[in-house]
């Protein structure tokens, strides 16, 4: 039982399991972090961008001038975004059978791995996640194919010119790997391999393995997974949430009783409580809006928002803040504020309830019939008429690199009365503001982050009682910027096992039992398989064609042992008793041979004939069938 | 007793000894049985159960073995008991052989009854009352009703359990203050038998070693030493300290709370704290032995003793301070926290409280915390007051719990842990730090707090609970921050400290939460209450919005909110400070539409709060001649006054006859009683003749209000309005220039209005007053009679025993008709 992990970014995961002879992908996560290092694509030709000078080396060489741009200080790379993929080359990917999906910000890699690896399995996942995946998916495409660059560098890449750069650039990992967006097409085609599931039903693999989503909490359609065969059970808990938000509670209770619990997607931000961030983020838009000035929210167009707009529907009244528009801009906005609206069983209980009436589940409709919550494909076309300010827009992408964000930030930055608040966790504000400073406008801090903290987590663990517990290497110890805070980190028995990008990780699994069927006829020699669909194992099929080994029984006797090695010629003979059994020792040839209940090692330095010899003798004692 | 109680009496005690007619509630019987007490502390019991027989009647009824309710015979018995308090009457029922069959054997003891609670502790409060003259103790001994209270100490009823304990204690003085006239016997073998029993039980208990007796035993002796300070408690002490001594030999310690309180209580005692009986070895012995938990307790009430040996006092101090050097210790590397008294280090046992559970280490800071802060206002805390070590303390425990703290060692880092988030610990330290600003420290030291203070204020994960209490120490070490010298404006460090507070301040004031709001709200009027006056604070706030928002939360959803606003803006205003002076012309709109919302607050918002807070504020503003106020008084007092005269809040009608006293003293020239730093208003207001006063006084309908409050349904408010009139009474008659001066006013419709008024209704109003009718109707009015009646409490005509008698037979005749509709 093995886990290969191929991404290095806790709460974008994506690793695969090797587990009763099925390869199955736990998550499919973009690590889009890597777009921090482009200039921003502006909606509007923006002179300031245009006009930034380009990067020359210290000795004046200007050869990359074309590629890298100068900022503030700040080197970006002046070309289409890219992002960082999950790791391609530990495992081949075509082997994959399934991937598991926990929650629609896990599946953005998604298209790249399906299209272009030779993957011919089948993805799960439960049907908020797809459809506001693709949601998420088509935002990102129409946002990056909509400002065309002709522009494509690629010479930055190159590992000894990477080396003189500044950073962080020059610390930039696996640059060779980053890829441009993928496009709609691929898009269609990655979401038409997933199949639908529903919380709590049981899905077959091969006979051999079965697996559970479970409700996580998180957020629409989020789920852990359960991954079980008769006798073992691997929970795989990934952005779960314990607080109560719109989604469905989380699911405990079956996560009890794992031998292994892979756990992942913890809160990016654990020194902040998502209540007084919520707090934070009212005041301050009232502070700002009050003295005439914008608010700008970057952020995803579904997920926190739909709570954001829950608590301003309750505080704009009590703040005096009515007559302010709020203004909702995203090429998906008006799909992603309906969808939240019929999703109702997954919805969290409250919520449910509100549909019997009949009522809308979220109040932003209300916002939205009174003219409050106005939403628009982009600022483009009826936005620019209606535009009236102060105001509050909420807009992607909360990396500040593309989308219409780029526009309000260029647009707005000038002014001291206009504040960004970020809401999103997954990006480092102050890098994502480097390409715009000097910045005039204030800048709030304010992530909500509704995912587990290590309290949540310790609770947890204390109440399903894994055997084990793995988890990425930053959970196992305090964050870097604050390393006395050894609360912020898991604390379990027996220690987390952590995994880093690229890193295998056996499983510490006791297989104790098997179920097995014994048939009292030996089995036909079974066909070769005409499709290669579900089972498509060409390296696996090869052993039928080998010569099958013996079986081998039978103890040995080391008094015996020794003297049929003396028969041999060994004369410097040893035995030493260990609690398992005996070691015995060949002074002279330096070599070991180690005998024990269940198992007997020969020990030697490179001498394969010697090796061979030791081991016909060994062999003597015992039977073959 | 009156005639017709007696008459009523016997019929009442027939129905007592029917079981089936059962008494329907408890409270009736409590009543009587409180009627009974107050009758025989008057007279003699015995003269009463010979005229009224049928008492001692009900009594023997209840030694029939027959089904009365437990209620009735829990009252029988303690009447029983109430009668034979006084020695004449005790023998006549000993003689009637009813005493021992009531409290012996024979008696309820044995019945299936004895299962009821409250026919035990009916039992018990029996025999307490009983127990009142020494003919008592034969008979208590010889009943073998010790035995039995010896054994209800561990009933399962904390009620009976802890009377049994205190009838031991006052049958143990009762016993040893009589006949010996003499120093007590220093041997308790020669003591009457009962108290020798009673020593033994408490001997026995406390060799027994089981928590359950040996409570028992240290409970009875701590109200034995707290109530009694007979000679002979010092002979009992010296008699049982050994085997209180040998409790601490013991592992675990059993019952240490209430050891602990039995060692206070011996200290406290006036007889025994001065004798040296090895008290201040034992106390110095048990602090050392007891956990850091037990420890704080009595160290406290060590501290708290008037006098005790100094080194003890150091020693209790020492182990009081003991889990904050382990803080000091844990954030600090240097080996001892400095300041502290010498020997307080944390020690081993003390870390290893506060690291075993979060629970263990919140209880032990909260308590300490605690401890020091009643410790600390008290003239004999100890001296020198180590206020730099405790405020360092304070600051340490709050960074820990907010994870500032960058902790040296391994202990500090497990702490840190620990506390992370601690809601409890966060409220008992700011609270500590909010007490230890009445005293100053090292500016290094009270830069910290203001520092930290900050942090809390500042940090969005303080729990509403946290940020109120936040608030409070800022405003206690705001208050106590020292002026410049030479100068009555606030320091430079105030100053910047101010400026950095108001933007959180008005962050705060914007919070979704309604109770941040409120409490930023609350500490806003009091900052300013102190501080309005001072230029620096003045041109602080002013630059801030802080005025601004405010005044737009007069508008909040939340009534509290709302209620907070109007006395912060109230006060604001009071102090000048409720404009930003943005331009001439808004700065006098603000100022009008100021009061005018507080007028629109005061007759339309639907909750209460925020009416009582405007009212308040306009008497506020009329004592203090606020400038809007003083533009037109009696249109302001007018307005004011039909606002709350139509209000259903009494609150709000009380608090307009209040502003409506400030007037009338305003304008009859004379500082009221009730606002003697109102010296300043008669020169300001000069009074003119007593008919102009009365005039002005009926313009703004004072007297309409006033008149109609008389007879108002809440008594408070009918009170408040009877003084008011009164006072007017006393200050308008004997001027007398009016009286009658000019023949007969017309008071004919004022009284018709009063008539209808007490009638109960309200409509119709009174037109202008002439001051000649009002007078002339005050002084038909019994104002005096009617202050006597309204003083009485509402119930007292129906307090009655008469009506008591009544109403209990009432309620078992009319069960007895519905049972006749039944069939």
């Amino acid at each position: 039982m093995k886990l290969y992990c191929l991404s290095g970014h806790p709460t974008l995961p994506c690793n695969v399991l090797k587990f009763k002879s099925t390869t199955i992908m736990l998550d499919c996560g973009l690590d889009m972090t890597s777009t921090l290092n482009f200039l921003p694509l502006p909606l509007v030709q923006s002179p300031r961008l245009s006009n930034l000078p380009g990067w020359s080396l210290k000795d004046g060489n200007a050869f990359l001038d074309k590629e890298l741009k100068e900022c503030s200080g700040h080197v970006f790379v002046d070309s289409v975004p890219e992002f960082c993929l999950p790791e391609t080359e530990l495992i081949d990917l075509s082997t994959v059978d399934v991937i598991l999906i926990s929650n629609y910000h896990c599946m953005m890699a998604l298209p790249y791995i399906t299209e272009h690896t030779g993957f011919t399995g089948t993805v799960y996942a439960t049907e908020p996640t797809v459809q506001i995946g693709r949601l998420l998916m088509e935002e990102l495409v129409n946002f990056i194919e909509r400002v065309p660059k002709a522009q494509s560098a690629s010479l930055w890449k190159n590992k000894d010119i990477q080396r003189l750069l500044p950073s962080p650039l020059k610390d930039a990992v696996e640059v060779s790997t980053w890829r441009r967006c993928y496009t709609m097409q691929e898009v269609n085609s990655a979401l038409s391999k997933i199949q639908l599931v529903g919380y709590s039903q049981k899905i077959e693999l091969f006979g051999a393995v079965q697996v559970t989503p479970l409700s996580s909490g998180y957020a629409l359609g989020s789920s852990n997974w359960i991954i079980q065969s008769h006798y073992e059970k691997v929970s795989y808990v990934s952005g779960s949430s314990l607080l109560t938000t719109h989604p469905q509670p989380m699911d405990q209770a079956s996560l009890k009783n794992s031998d292994v619990l892979v756990l992942t997607g913890l809160t990016q931000i654990p020194t902040a409580n998502p209540d007084g961030m919520v707090g934070e983020f009212c005041s301050n838009l009232a502070l700002t809006v009050r003295n005439g000035g914008n608010v700008l929210v970057p952020c995803y167009p579904s997920g926190v928002i739909y709570d954001l707009l829950e608590c301003l529907y309750q505080y704009i009244d009590s703040a005096g803040l009515s007559n302010i528009p709020f203004y909702f801009i995203s090429p998906v906005a008006n799909s992603s504020l309906e969808f939240s609206q019929i999703f109702a069983e997954w919805l969290c209980h409250n919520k449910q309830t509100k549909v019997y009436l009949p009522e809308p589940p979220f109040p932003h409709a209300e916002l939205i019939q009174t003219n409050k919550l106005r939403h628009y494909p982009s600022i483009h076309g009826d936005f620019s008429n209606d535009f009236r300010q102060p105001c509050v827009v909420f807009t992607g992408h909360p990396s500040l690199r593309f989308g219409d964000v780029v526009h309000f930030m260029e647009l707005w930055g000038k002014s001291s009365l206009n504040t960004v608040i970020f809401t999103e966790p997954d990006f480092s504000y102050l890098e994502a503001l480097a390409p715009y400073q000097p910045l005039a406008m204030k800048c709030i801090y304010c992530p909500i982050d509704t995912r587990l903290n290590f309290i949540q987590v310790s609770k947890l663990l204390k109440e399903v009682q894994p055997l084990h517990v793995v988890c990425p290497e930053q959970y196992t110890q305090p964050p870097p910027a604050q390393s006395h805070r050894m609360d912020l980190m898991i604390d379990c028995q027996p220690p987390a096992m952590s995994y880093r990008r690229a890193e295998v990780l056996a499983l510490p699994f006791k297989r104790l039992f098997e179920k097995i069927e014994i048939m009292p006829e030996p089995p036909p020699r079974p066909a070769p398989p005409t499709s290669g669909k579900k089972r498509k194992r060409a390296s696996e099929d090869i052993p039928d064609c080998k010569v099958l080994k013996p079986l081998l029984s039978g103890s040995i006797p080391v008094e015996q042992f020794v003297q049929t090695l003396e028969k041999h010629g060994f004369s410097d003979v040893k035995v030493e008793d260990t609690a398992k059994g005996h070691i015995v020792l060949l002074q002279e040839a330096e070599t070991l041979i180690q005998i024990e209940e269940d198992s007997t090692h020969i020990i030697c330095d490179n001498d394969e004939m010697l090796r061979v010899r030791l081991r016909d003798l060994v062999l003597k004692f015992l039977q073959k069938f | 007793m009156d005639p017709e109680c007696s008459q009523l009496l016997p019929a009442l005690c027939a129905v007592l000894a029917d079981p089936k007619q059962p008494v329907a509630d408890d409270t009736c019987l409590e009543k009587l049985l409180d009627w009974f007490k107050t009758i025989t502390e008057a007279g003699s019991s015995l003269l009463l159960l010979q005229e009224n027989p049928c008492l001692v009647e009900l009594l023997c009824h209840v030694l029939k073995p027959q089904g009365l309710s437990a209620r009735v015979l829990s009252f029988s018995l303690h009447l029983a008991g109430v009668f034979a308090a006084q020695e004449s009457c005790f023998q006549y029922l000993q003689q009637a052989e009813l005493l021992p069959g009531l409290f012996g054997e024979a008696g309820p003891l044995g019945q299936a009854a004895w299962s009821a609670p409250t026919v035990r502790s009916g039992w018990i409060q029996g025999l307490r009352s009983l127990a009142q003259h020494p003919s008592a103790l034969p008979f208590l001994a010889d009943c073998g009703a010790l035995d039995t209270i010896f054994s209800l100490q561990g009933d399962s009823s904390l009620f009976v359990a802890s009377a049994a304990g205190q009838l031991l204690v006052h049958i143990l003085g009762l016993s040893l203050q009589g006949p010996a006239e003499g120093p007590p016997s220093p041997q308790t073998c020669d003591w009457p038998v009962c108290a020798q029993k009673i020593v033994g039980h408490i001997e026995g208990s406390l060799r027994s070693m089981a928590t359950p007796q040996v409570t028992q035993a240290l409970n009875v002796l701590t109200t034995t030493f707290g109530h009694c300070h007979g000679p002979w408690t010092q002979v009992l002490w010296e008699q049982l300290s050994p085997l209180v001594a040998c409790l601490l030999q013991e592992d675990p310690l059993p019952a240490a709370h209430s050891l602990v309180d039995l060692l206070l209580s011996v200290a406290r005692s006036p007889v025994l704290s001065s004798s040296d009986c090895g008290l201040w070895e034992t106390l110095a012995q048990t602090l050392r032995r007891l956990s850091p938990a037990q420890a704080g307790p009595l160290a406290l009430g060590i501290l708290k003793l008037q006098d005790c040996p100094q080194a003890l006092r150091a020693q209790a101090f020492g182990v009081l301070l003991q889990p904050l050097a382990c803080v000091l210790t844990a954030a600090d590397q240097a080996p001892g926290p400095p300041g502290l008294p010498e020997g307080t280090t944390g020690d081993s046992v003390t870390v290893d409280t506060l690291l075993s559970s979060k629970s263990a280490c919140a209880g032990l800071l909260c308590q300490t915390l605690a401890h020091l802060e009643l410790l600390q206002p008290l003239p004999q805390r100890p001296s020198p007051w180590p206020q730099a070590p405790l405020l360092g303390a304070a600051v340490t425990i709050l960074r820990f719990c907010n994870g500032s703290a960058a902790p040296a060692s391994d202990v500090g880092g497990r702490l840190c842990a620990i506390l992370v988030g601690c809601v409890r610990v966060q409220r008992a330290a700011l609270d500590f730090l909010g007490a230890l600003a009445q005293e100053t420290g090292p500016q290094e030291l009270v830069t910290q707090v203001s520092a930290v203070l900050l942090e809390y204020l500042r940090s969005p994960d303080s729990s509403p609970t946290v940020l109120k209490k936040a608030f409070q120490a800022t405003l206690r070490w705001l208050l106590s921050s020292p002026r410049a010298p030479g100068c009555c404006d606030l320091d430079p460090d105030t100053q910047l400290f101010l400026r950095e507070l108001l933007p959180v301040l008005r962050k705060r004031l914007c919070s979704p939460c309604w109770e941040v709001r409120d409490s930023g709200l609350e500490f806003l009027t009091q900052v300013t209450r102190h501080w309005g006056g001072q230029a620096g604070f003045r041109h602080t706030l002013l630059a801030s919005e802080v005025p601004e928002l405010a005044k737009q939360l007069l508008r909040d959803p939340e009534s509290y909110v709302r209620a907070s606003a109007v006395t912060a803006v109230g006060q604001l205003s009071s102090q000048g400070l409720h404009a930003t002076a943005a331009s001439p012309e808004q700065l006098g709109g603000q100022k009008e539409s100021l009061l005018a919302e507080l007028l629109h607050v005061l007759s339309t918002d639907s909750e209460g709060f925020p009416r009582r807070a405007a009212m308040q504020v306009f008497t506020e503003w009329l004592r203090d001649h606020h400038a809007d106020v003083a533009e037109d008084t009696e249109q302001f007092v007018a307005r004011v006054l039909q606002a709350a005269s139509r209000d259903l809040d009494w609150e709000v009608r009380a608090q307009g006859l209040e502003l409506a006293l400030v007037f009338l003293a305003q304008t009859l020239g004379q500082p009221s009683a009730r606002c003697p730093y109102a010296v300043a208003a008669p020169q300001a207001t000069p009074p003119g003749p007593l008919a102009q006063v009365l005039r002005a006084l009926s313009r703004v309908r004072l007297f309409e209000f006033a008149f109609r409050a008389l007879f108002d349904c809440d008594r408070l408010v009918a009170q408040k309005s009877c003084d008011l009139l009164l006072f007017l009474r006393a200050q308008a008659t004997p001027s007398g220039g009016l009286q009658e001066a000019e023949g007969s006013p017309d008071v004919v419709p004022v009284e018709a209005a009063l008539q209808r008024w007490q009638a109960g209704e309200q409509g119709e109003p009174l037109g202008d007053l002439e001051p000649e009718a009002v007078l002339a109707v005050l002084r038909s009015l019994d104002l005096e009679g009617l202050r006597g009646a309204l003083a009485e409490s509402s119930d007292h005509v129906e307090k009655s025993p008469q009506s008591l008698l009544q109403d209990m037979l009432a309620t078992v005749g009319v069960r007895g008709e519905n049972q006749a509709d039944c069939y």
